[in-house]
């Protein structure tokens, strides 16, 4: 085994256990850190695949901003523990073969196409932050420029929604 | 033996410069404490601790012993997850944000393993700063919500919008360095800023405003006066961490004063020319400088401590003012470890002025008023800041054709 194989089967692991608890645990607050802790497995896994930034980035944008949001949300409304409901019959019943379902369809597509799949970026080498940029204002100016103008719009339109009636 | 340090050292060489660093941080974050009651208490015309070893030096001994021995309560209703978790994150977030920041240009080779001074010299190291600034507001949130108390939420909430307005203006205010050295390793903006002029060619002088914003945005970062709202004891007695005693409030105690450090440290590097020396290359005279600085401080301690009240104090005072005078003196007859420290020296000589100044600003100011801390933070720092971007982005566009 490699270093960077087991780098990635730790980060891949705490990923879909911290996803799992982010499922099951009752209180809003620590569903909301699992999400925190899967927002940095995650960047670890694309520094692993050498994208320096884009890992950096999801750690300030996901990992901070997004979900400063999330827990300050939380602790204004002072959200309690959920109850747990057993409502629903067809979850009940249906739920758990119908998951189970959809893991095999989905491994067994990915066994069946496994060499035809492309293969990952190598891990170790870095995509400078500069080639990224370049890119991003030479072969993706407009989709970068459009992304950028539906940001303002929705900036805006919070505002609006925002705004007290005089 | 041999083979395995050679065949591990690149494991073992940073665990070695980690506890070093991590045991260097903690005694300067001591000490500080000392430093900050000290030079308040000669503001405001006090004498500041000075029962506990001569002129207090060893207060902050006393009080870690203290943290260690008091009693450890736990309120009633607090969600024990977050309560406990939150102090161990801040503490270890603010430690983890030094480990990208470069102390010094030197290399030097372990065990045949080529390091240098400082942890790790990451090529995206202002982002992986950020990042991890960006991570340590959750530590102030999960105590002041855990805590089961009213006063600590209020200042939890308080505490983070702060955190989250300021760090907008914080990173925008540094995008003008990084759009003159077009890097976002630490060392190579040093690198960049050096020449044989000396300070003329420090960020400070074109990035003057971007400057100004860095530091007021971080003084607010770290929670300090006049940005210190979420301790303002007389509406939130102590803020997040009023139910927090003991070690664990010692630990919230340790990450402030670390994210002082790390934030001067990145002043310094951002701005200051880091480890560069301010005088041109040519005056090779004022390598001797820590010398005189040494030499008669040490000799000025020495006969200080010779008249003082206590025994201890007239066997310490002159004993640490001689080792001073010594090491001073052994610097002119060691050229070449005269030379190694000059790096080093400079930069603990420009982070220690920010502490200062920190400390100075405490001393001085009254505390911001919430409304106030909001609107200047959003209606104005950032503005500038952003200004400051565009300004620089034209001015280097400018300058290309």
């Amino acid at each position: 085994m490699t270093a960077s194989l087991i780098i990635f089967l730790v980060l891949a692991l705490l990923a879909v256990f911290a996803a799992v608890s982010l499922i099951v645990q009752r209180h809003p607050i620590h569903s909301a850190l699992s999400l925190i802790v899967v927002m940095v497995a995650l960047a670890g896994l694309y520094l692993l695949m050498g994208a320096e930034f884009v890992a950096a980035v999801q750690i300030i944008v996901y990992g901070g901003a997004i979900m400063v949001l999330f827990i300050f949300v939380i602790m204004l409304l002072n959200a309690g523990e959920e109850e747990r409901t057993n409502f629903s019959k067809l979850a009940t019943f249906a739920g758990i073969p119908l998951a189970l379902a959809i893991a095999g369809f989905i491994a067994a597509a990915i066994a069946r196409n496994a060499e035809s799949l492309p293969a990952a970026a190598p891990s170790g080498t870095l995509t400078s932050t500069k080639t990224l940029s370049n890119l991003l204002f030479s072969d993706f100016v407009y989709p970068f420029e459009l992304t950028s103008f539906l940001i303002l719009v929705a900036i805006l339109g919070a505002i609006v929604l925002a705004q007290r009636e005089n | 033996m041999t083979d395995f340090l050679t065949k591990y050292a690149f494991v073992i060489v940073p665990i070695i410069k980690i506890a070093i660093l991590v045991f260097l941080i903690l005694t300067v974050d001591a000490y500080l404490t000392w430093l900050e009651r000290k030079v308040i208490a000669h503001i405001q015309a006090r004498w500041g601790p000075h029962r506990v070893g001569p002129h207090g030096l060893l207060q902050p001994l006393a009080d870690g012993v203290k943290f260690i021995f008091k009693e450890d309560p736990l309120p009633t209703h607090v969600d024990k997850v977050a309560y406990f978790l939150a102090p161990f994150l801040t503490l270890m977030l603010a430690l983890t944000s030094l480990a990208v920041i470069p102390f010094g240009p030197q290399k030097f080779t372990v065990f045949g393993y080529e390091t240098h001074v400082g942890i790790a010299d990451v090529n995206i190291s202002l982002l992986v700063l950020f990042s991890i600034t960006a991570l340590s507001v959750y530590g102030i949130a999960l105590a002041g919500w855990a805590s089961n108390s009213k006063y600590s939420l209020l200042g939890g909430l308080r505490s983070s919008a702060q955190m989250i307005s300021y760090e907008l203006a914080l990173t925008l205010s540094v995008v003008g360095v990084l759009l003159i050295a077009g890097d976002f390793s630490l060392r190579n903006i040093v690198g960049q800023q050096s020449s044989a002029h000396g300070l003329l060619t420090w960020n400070v002088f074109p990035q003057i405003i971007g400057f100004l914003c860095f530091y007021i945005a971080a003084i607010a970062e770290t929670n300090r006066v006049p940005f210190d709202l979420p301790e303002a004891e007389s509406e939130l007695v102590a803020g997040f961490h009023t139910e927090y005693a003991s070690m664990k409030f010692a630990m919230f105690f340790i990450a402030e004063y670390t994210n002082m450090i790390t934030v001067s440290c990145l002043a310094t590097i951002l701005f200051l020319g880091g480890w560069l020396s301010p005088f041109p290359a040519s005056w090779t005279f004022t390598h001797y400088l820590p010398t005189v600085l040494l030499i008669p401080f040490g000799l000025w301690v020495f006969f200080d401590g010779i008249r003082y009240e206590t025994l201890f104090g007239r066997i310490m005072l002159p004993g640490v003012g001689s080792v001073l005078a010594i090491i001073g003196a052994a610097l002119v007859f060691f050229p070449l470890l005269n030379d190694a420290i000059q790096g080093p020296f400079w930069f603990l000589a420009k982070v220690f002025t920010f502490l200062f100044v920190y400390i100075w600003m405490r001393g001085t100011l009254p505390r911001f008023r919430y409304d106030q801390l909001m609107s200047f933070g959003w209606k104005f720092l950032l503005p500038v800041s952003i200004a400051n971007v565009v300004l620089t982005s034209i001015v280097i566009l400018w300058r290309m054709h």
